[in-house]
């Protein structure tokens, strides 16, 4: 188990007051919030904030894990000695208000395992109370909202035994995702949250959906975006050319002295919903490059030949 | 894909939530919702609270709502503002993915 250096985390000294511990607290909440930073190690810096302000908030474990010592590197390999915490009470139990799975396991060591409400109740026969109910994310390919899939998920849930233990299991369910179903749409499994207690009904679990990014599309809201590649001549000289979309291959007509970033709006071709949104082919004007003497004659001739700069108005 | 047998669960599309069913998909309190309404954070369908109806996106603002309050302590002004600045930033985020300026 490696020692957490919980001032380090904080960015603070040891000898920091409780509102100084408060503040860098603060700060970094706010900024490492993973609902405000959308970096992919915002969520753990969270939520090592939170760890390390669960025990510097409070002066008796603060006490505690100074007592440790100050010369423990951050990372270094840890074991709490005998006796460490004696004379010491944690009146607020291990935890108090944060989020309990969260913690590491060098917290755990230190302060003792979570509490859950449920284990309180052990015994008590008559308890009813209904399950947790779960959030997840999933992510489909463009494709799948097209033409509807079925997806394996695995699940890491927490159950609870007729006697009020949780353990966490894993297993594997199959899920539908309906033909047509938009970004941020919720689908709902009823019965698969944490399973109720006494007669209590078992949570349900929502996936929130969300498309993978593909190179070339973008999705705003029930519309699609899709890059059109398209040749200078296509361009300049208009005409009919074939696009790949997401619901078959479609031909269509360029405009002549077309520019990069125009948008040919099909109408009913984006995510298959109902209404169905528009599929929108943006132009991008490609360069063939100059790697051959013919293609070096063509480019030459038309410096020569086109008064054109694009620089001048 | 994984070859281990994967049991299939019935599964339903959420369309629109009660305020019933948006506390119970959320894990808050029915009045917590209302001040969410009130603020014009959340803007159901209907004139009564009994006959409110919210879109799915709903249930991702209400937990983000939530955390933003339970783990910050932002109120419920701030809570608007910041939700604000999220959906731009999600516009400005697509708009970038498209390569428009």
């Amino acid at each position: 188990m490696d020692y957490k250096d919980y001032y380090k985390v904080l960015g603070v000294e040891r000898e920091a007051t409780q509102d100084d511990i408060k503040r860098a607290y603060r700060k970094l909440a706010r900024k490492y919030h993973p609902d405000v930073n959308k970096e992919a190690d915002a969520e753990s810096k969270f939520k090592d904030a939170g760890e390390a302000y669960e025990v510097l908030k409070d002066p008796e474990k603060r006490a505690a894990y100074d007592q440790l010592g100050a010369n423990w590197q951050a990372g270094q390999d840890f074991r709490p000695p005998p006796g460490w915490d004696s004379g010491f009470e944690f009146s607020g139990g291990g935890y108090t208000e944060a989020d309990q799975e969260a913690f590491s396991d060098f917290f755990e060591s230190l302060f003792g395992q979570a509490r859950s409400g449920r284990t309180r109740y052990q015994g008590s026969r008559e308890f009813h109370a209904p399950g947790q109910d779960h959030h997840a994310r999933i992510e489909i390919a463009l494709k799948d909202a097209y033409e509807g899939a079925t997806r394996q998920i695995g699940l890491h849930a927490p159950q609870v035994d007729p006697a009020g233990h949780v353990s966490v299991k894993d297993r594997t369910i199959k899920v539908t995702i309906p033909k047509g179903i938009l970004p941020g749409q919720h689908i709902r499994l009823a019965g698969q949250g944490t399973p109720g207690i006494g007669k209590g009904r078992a949570g349900d679990l929502y996936l929130e959906v969300a498309f993978k990014p593909e190179r070339g599309f973008s999705i705003d809201g029930r519309d699609v975006y899709m890059d059109l590649p398209i040749t200078p001549w296509e361009a300049a000289l208009g005409g009919k050319v074939k696009a790949p979309t997401p619901s078959g291959s479609v031909e269509l007509s360029i405009s002549r002295n077309a520019r990069s970033g125009q948008k040919l709006r099909l109408k009913g071709r984006g995510l298959p919903a109902k209404p169905a949104g528009d599929l929108y082919a943006v132009l991008q004007i490609v360069t063939p490059p100059a790697d051959t003497p013919q293609a070096r004659e063509i480019y030459e001739k038309m410096a020569r030949e086109l008064d054109f700069n694009p620089r001048s108005k | 894909m994984a070859k281990k047998s994967a049991e299939a669960v019935p599964s339903e599309l959420i369309e629109a939530l009660t305020l019933a069913e948006l506390c119970r998909s959320c894990s808050v309190r029915a009045d917590w919702i209302i001040e969410l309404v009130e603020e014009g954070i959340l803007e159901p369908t209907g004139r009564e609270p009994s006959a409110w109806r919210f879109t799915a996106t709903s249930i991702r603002r209400t937990r983000t709502a939530w955390r933003l309050q339970h783990d910050l302590g932002v109120n419920r002004a701030g809570i608007a503002v910041a939700l604000n600045l999220m959906d731009e930033r999600e516009q400005l985020y697509i708009r970038l993915q498209r390569g428009e300026r």
